[in-house]
């Protein structure tokens, strides 16, 4: 919300300073977004006279001029506007000025072959508008020498605030005033006087001869002279003739107001200049003097207001609900399609207007406009906005009724619009039309002074507390301990207590809020984490520890890759269609980013994420599950000195990172099944699951298929783990006792077994039967030698196998051998292996 | 030949001894069994004991003399040799070693323990929520009526899908809808009863928006206290202390400004003083400029306030008994600005560059003991 501070002090009457103003708005809760004084570029620009004009040497089209500027020196200026002749006034740019409709800076310079120092501006040069087919014409009795900046009193600094979706009554400067006056920065001026003041400064622009006839008063015909009869106009007492327009609302719900005032017999020329000067320096282009009143009236007291050409309507105005598919083609030149939950203002022709959001391009006002008739309406707030959102249209009109306008400022603010367009524009007012009623009953709550304090936080003296809230304008009743609040009918937002400390606190200012430390936690021992929060810790430092640089990656993935990997939920907007699918693998984001490091040069990648993986659960809602994801790709070892090669992952790599993690976890890995079924995305031969009993899967792991490794475009080979940390069991207990244990006394024995057996057989059946073969004696097997070739028939394989034994009470003889190595050599026989001889 | 003639023989021979091998010949030829100084220790026998008297100690003394003479050579020979086998085994030990790869912990990662560490000593617990909510929970509960604008597709990733109970699902947006779960579990566990509540709930949200600051997946923290007494001075404590452990210097400033988030009544943006110290932005400090070009000041980091009654009530827990406040807080923000990321596009990209840069090694677990960044205390 921008304005000027000009036109905050027709509110507010202060003495306050600039920087006073600003940071106490950002205190009070309108957050300071920029302060532009438009003054600042203009300042080089001054007032000058054209002393001569003669006809350039060289050059039809151009002018030598000789220009005072005031400082006692004459200009050379070379200049080819059509207007430029001896006597006009206009504004000078000497050398080393910006100008910056034209985004450069004025050296002097030699245009055919004459000396050219400084410029005559245009109103396009300097931003006024987009005139540039002369050079600007000033009355002849402007000051010579004076800075451009005072001459047009640009000096007036434009303030930008922040108003936060609560304060709908801050979308107007008089709501602004109200909130700095009510915390001590001035006075708030009765809106009375606001307004005739307002009309005290409008210059009739031209006669009209409507109004003359019809009322004598003013027929004098005064060329550029005060109004009188509107000076200190009382704005409900405006001289009316004719009844009221005939609208009506058939859509309560959207549109339960409609107030509506004709004027007939206006003359829309350009608004006045202190207008269009507000309106431009806050960003506005002035369009003609109706137009701009509302605007104007919008943004000095966030009422929004729309006029109808009254001559391209067809018959009555009535708010109603739109037709499915009704079309309406508004101001901003789009055609909108509507649905039959939003409302509309139309006649007998249709549709005109989005209402409360966007008026119509056929019935707007234009510059031949005569008789125009003013809508004020109340569009429900929850309505504008599903409206506003369903057509992705926004507007100065829709942020307003969104919010909620003042449900009780209907009449007036159609009544100083009404003044307005007849002190500007001439014309004939009507009666008031009061079509339904706005919301505007008056609410009361319930308010203990001590909330303040015991909510938020700041002892406010009673006195302090009612003062506030009456500057505010809230009424309040001391009748008895417990306050009874009237909320102003701008203050939509208010319904609680709690809304209140709110407001006194905001003005006393958060400043004074002490710190007050949180009571001590009663349980001093607890811990604050999860089992599996702490889990996810210990497993992500252990990775880490093991050589792998953690990444975080998007947790939505393209369909593509979803074809891959799976994918319950599909976003209905994705911001792009590589961020769509909810990922149900850590796999694809790990891929994408080695694609790039490989991209990048690296030799060597080894990431991994912890991160969720996203199902659907069976009653629809999302079913998350923790995971740990890992990619190994390129060099396990870089080539060395010592070995003269580098070598690569293999699929064992990626089981060592997959046990690794879940040693971590506190998983016995020895004891894990070594099933099939990783996934489609692996190596079918080079993949397998890691299983806790049949069911429970702990870790998928393996070389990436070829097909998957093609579609991230990754060269080399790829080794993958991901390692479901839900399944993996958390501790049930919390006792911190271990069970007990004592080193054996003896020494363990290890012996060697060689087998032959069918290259088929996995080994790890193998080993898993000699851990089981004597588990009183036996304490470990593990593989030393695998070998096939030479010496070992085709098909089959030759296993080296070395056994540990520990002898319990008494040292092994021959005899315990022997019967263990028989045992061993059994359990390795009913997989068909043979001891080799 | 006389005794002396034959021992001074004897140990000029063993000067001149080469090696070990040589040595242990004239070893032999003295003293072996039938060496000559052995030979002539057998002729005492014969002689008389005047005789013996006086040549006994003559001739054992020759014989101790050449066997110390001999061990004294072998040393030094065998140092010389073991000198010799050290000097030809010798390395080029510039050469590099076997390099163990380490790998790196996640900015993000590390500051979710530094705030876990923070506030476990406050006494707030951790909590977690889906990140594929309802709207109930991510807007509806938390008092932001259909109409608000952040419901606005604009900003919210929404899914197809309804869930059981006709609720839209979509990819929540802030981490409040951890606030909703955890409120009604505790209504739930103590039958409307209710019980204080703290907790922090760190974790990845989203919103549709994608620029030089804005990724449409980051992280934020939540803050949660309810109780019987809780009010704004509570709320303003626990953010300094936060702040200020965080990041780890007592001089930072806080500044509460009125704001409006629909979820807390009152409702307050909360900046931070920072200063500029060698061209960056260092929180805390006089909030001056130091180089000459950017001024310190003030820069938002959080939005907090009073818990909504409201949302209390939707909650199924009585407002009117319990109060309470809220914030919410970005942990990419936090992290950039500890410790000097500038570029937020980075922490998803997986460069392993960055990641060896601005990761943290895997054994720096956030301690209060160690200062949460590992520096120890202030020397």
């Amino acid at each position: 919300m921008k304005f000027t501070l000009s036109w905050l002090k027709e509110h507010l009457d202060t003495d306050a300073s600039l920087t006073e103003i600003t940071e106490k708005l950002t205190d009070i809760g309108l957050e300071l977004e920029g302060i532009e004084n438009p003054a600042d570029a203009m300042r080089p620009f001054t007032v000058a006279k054209i002393i001569s004009a003669q006809q350039h040497p060289n050059a039809d089209k151009l002018r030598l001029l000789s220009v005072d500027d005031g400082s006692g020196d004459q200009w050379q200026v070379v200049c080819g506007a059509p207007n430029a002749a001896e006597g006009l006034v206009g504004v000078f740019a000497p050398p080393g000025t910006y100008v910056p409709g034209a985004d450069f800076t004025i050296k002097a310079t030699k245009i055919r072959d004459v000396e050219s120092v400084g410029m005559m501006c245009s109103e396009k040069e300097l931003e006024i508008s987009d005139e540039h087919d002369g050079i600007i014409a000033l009355p002849d009795d402007a000051p010579i020498g004076m800075s451009y900046a005072d001459y047009a009193q640009l000096d007036d600094p434009v303030i930008d605030v922040s108003v936060t979706p609560n304060k709908q009554d801050c979308m107007g400067v008089r709501g602004i005033a109200r909130d700095l006056a009510a915390s001590g920065i001035g006075t708030l001026k009765p809106l009375g006087e606001v307004t005739a003041n307002i009309l005290s400064n409008t210059v009739r622009v031209e006669p009209v001869e409507t109004r003359n006839a019809q009322d004598p008063s003013t027929s004098s015909g005064r060329t550029g002279t005060i109004i009188t009869d509107l000076e200190g106009l009382d704005i409900r007492n405006i001289p009316r003739n004719g009844n009221g327009p005939d609208v009506r609302s058939e859509d309560s719900d959207g549109c339960p107001a409609f107030y509506a005032t004709t004027v007939k017999g206006v003359k829309n020329l350009p608004s006045p200049a202190w207008m269009q000067q507000r309106l431009r320096a806050i960003g506005q282009n002035p369009i003609s003097a109706l137009v701009d009143i509302t605007n104007y009236v919008m943004l000095d007291h966030g009422r929004p207001l729309h006029v109808y050409d009254m001559a391209k309507l067809n018959g009555n105005l009535v708010a109603r609900k739109a037709n499915a598919g009704e079309e309406v083609l508004a101001l901003n030149g789009k055609t909108y399609a509507l649905d039959d939950s939003m409302t509309v203002i139309a006649d007998d022709d249709g549709a005109h207007d989005i209402g409360g959001i966007m008026g119509g391009e056929k019935t707007g006002a234009g510059d031949d406009t005569v008789d125009v008739l003013i809508e004020c309406a109340y569009f429900t707030p929850e309505s504008i906005a599903k409206t506003g959102q369903k057509l992705m249209l926004t507007s100065d009109a829709r942020q307003r009724f969104e919010r909620g306008v003042d449900p009780a400022f209907l009449a007036d603010g159609l009544d100083i619009a009404t003044a307005l367009v007849l002190d500007i524009c001439g014309g004939q007012a009507s009666e008031m039309t009061k079509a339904g009623t706005a919301p505007d009953e008056v609410r009361t709550i319930n308010y203990n002074p001590n909330h303040c304090s015991t909510l938020g936080g700041i002892n406010v003296d009673s006195n302090d507390q009612v003062q506030i809230l009456n500057a505010l304008g809230f009424g309040v009743d001391q009748a008895s301990d417990i306050w009874s609040i009237t909320i102003p009918t701008w203050r939509r937002d208010v319904v609680g207590s709690a809304d209140i400390v709110e407001e006194i606190i905001r003005i006393k200012g958060l400043d004074k809020i002490a710190p007050v430390a949180l009571p001590k936690s009663v349980t001093v021992a607890a811990a604050t984490a999860t089992p599996l929060q702490v889990l996810e810790r210990k497993l992500r430092r252990t990775a880490a520890a093991s050589g792998l640089n953690e990444t975080i990656n998007w947790s939505f993935i393209s369909e593509k890759e979803a074809a891959l990997f799976g994918g319950d939920w599909v976003l209905a907007n994705p911001i792009s269609e590589d961020l769509k699918v909810m990922r149900t693998s850590l796999l694809p984001g790990l891929l994408s980013a080695t694609k790039r490091n490989i991209g990048r040069g690296a030799s060597s990648v080894r990431l991994f994420e912890i991160g969720r993986r996203y199902f659907k659960a069976k009653d629809g809602s999302s079913d998350e599950k923790l995971t740990l994801g890992i990619v190994l790709s390129g060099d396990k070892m870089p080539r060395d000195w010592q070995s003269g090669k580098s070598s690569n992952f293999n699929p064992y790599d990626a089981k060592s990172a997959a046990q690794t993690i879940l040693s971590a976890a506190g998983v016995d890995v020895s004891r894990l099944m070594v099933m099939d079924e990783a996934g489609s995305h692996y190596h079918p031969g080079q993949s397998a699951t890691l299983r806790l009993g049949p069911k429970n899967i702990l870790a998928a792991f393996g070389a990436l298929h070829p097909t998957a490794q093609k579609a991230f475009g990754i060269k080399g080979d790829v080794m993958a783990a991901e390692i479901y940390l839900d399944n993996i069991p958390l501790p049930k207990s919390r006792a911190t006792m271990r069970s007990s244990y004592a080193p054996p006394s003896l020494q363990s024995v290890k012996r060697d077994f060689a087998f032959l057996l069918d290259e088929t057989i996995e080994a790890g059946k193998i080993i898993n039967a000699i851990r089981g073969a004597d588990k009183a004696n036996i304490t470990d097997a593990r593989i030393f030698d695998r070998f096939a070739g030479e010496g070992v028939p085709d098909g089959k394989i030759s296993l080296a196998v070395e056994v540990t034994l520990q002898p319990r009470d008494a040292s092994f003889n021959d005899e315990d051998l022997a019967a263990i190595s028989d045992k061993i050599i059994a359990s390795a026989g009913k997989f068909g292996a043979e001891l080799r001889g | 030949m006389d005794i002396e003639n034959i021992q001074n023989d004897y140990l000029a021979r063993v000067e001149a001894a080469a090696d070990i091998e040589s040595l242990d010949a004239i070893r032999v030829d003295a003293i072996g069994k039938k060496g000559e100084i052995s030979l002539l220790l057998k002729t005492l026998g014969k002689m008389t004991p005047e005789e013996r008297n006086v040549q006994g100690p003559i001739i054992n003394g020759a014989r101790t003399m050449i066997a110390d003479v001999i061990a004294a050579r072998k040393e030094a020979l065998e140092t010389a040799a073991l000198n010799a086998r050290l000097a030809s085994e010798r390395l080029d030990m510039s050469l590099p070693a076997p390099q163990r790869h380490s790998g790196s912990v996640h900015p993000v990662s590390q500051v979710m323990d530094e705030l876990t560490e923070i506030f476990a000593d406050l006494g707030f617990a951790v909590a977690q929520g889906p990140e594929v909510e309802d709207d109930w929970r991510n807007f509806t509960a938390l008092n932001i009526p259909e109409t608000h604008p952040a419901r606005a597709m604009h900003d919210t990733f929404y899914f197809p899908d309804k869930d059981a109970q006709e609720r839209e699902m979509l990819l929540r947006t802030h981490t409040s809808p951890v606030q909703i779960r955890t409120m009604m579990d505790v209504a739930k566990r103590t039958d409307g009863k209710g019980e204080p509540i703290r907790i922090i709930a760190p974790g990845r949200t989203y919103r549709s928006d994608s620029d030089a600051t804005h990724t449409p997946m980051f992280h934020q923290v939540e803050g949660l206290v309810i109780d019987k007494a809780i009010h704004m001075g509570h709320l303003k404590w626990t953010l300094e202390t936060f702040v200020r452990a965080f990041f780890e210097r007592d001089d930072i400033e806080l500044r509460l400004r009125p704001s409006y988030f629909p979820f807390t009544e009152p409702s307050a943006e909360v900046d931070v003083g920072f200063s500029v110290e060698k061209g960056k932005r260092i929180i805390g400090g006089d909030r001056q400029g130091k180089e000459g070009g950017e001024n310190g000041g003030w820069m938002e980091i959080l939005g907090s306030g009073m818990v909504n009654p409201k949302v209390i009530e939707n909650c199924g827990l009585d407002p009117n008994e319990w109060q309470g406040f809220a914030f919410g807080c970005g942990i990419d923000r936090l992290a950039m600005l500890k410790y000097g990321m500038d570029d937020l596009r980075a922490f998803f990209d997986g460069d392993l560059r960055w990641a060896r840069h601005y990761g943290f090694d895997a054994h720096d677990v956030p301690t209060l003991s160690g200062g949460l960044s590992g520096k120890g205390a202030a020397a």
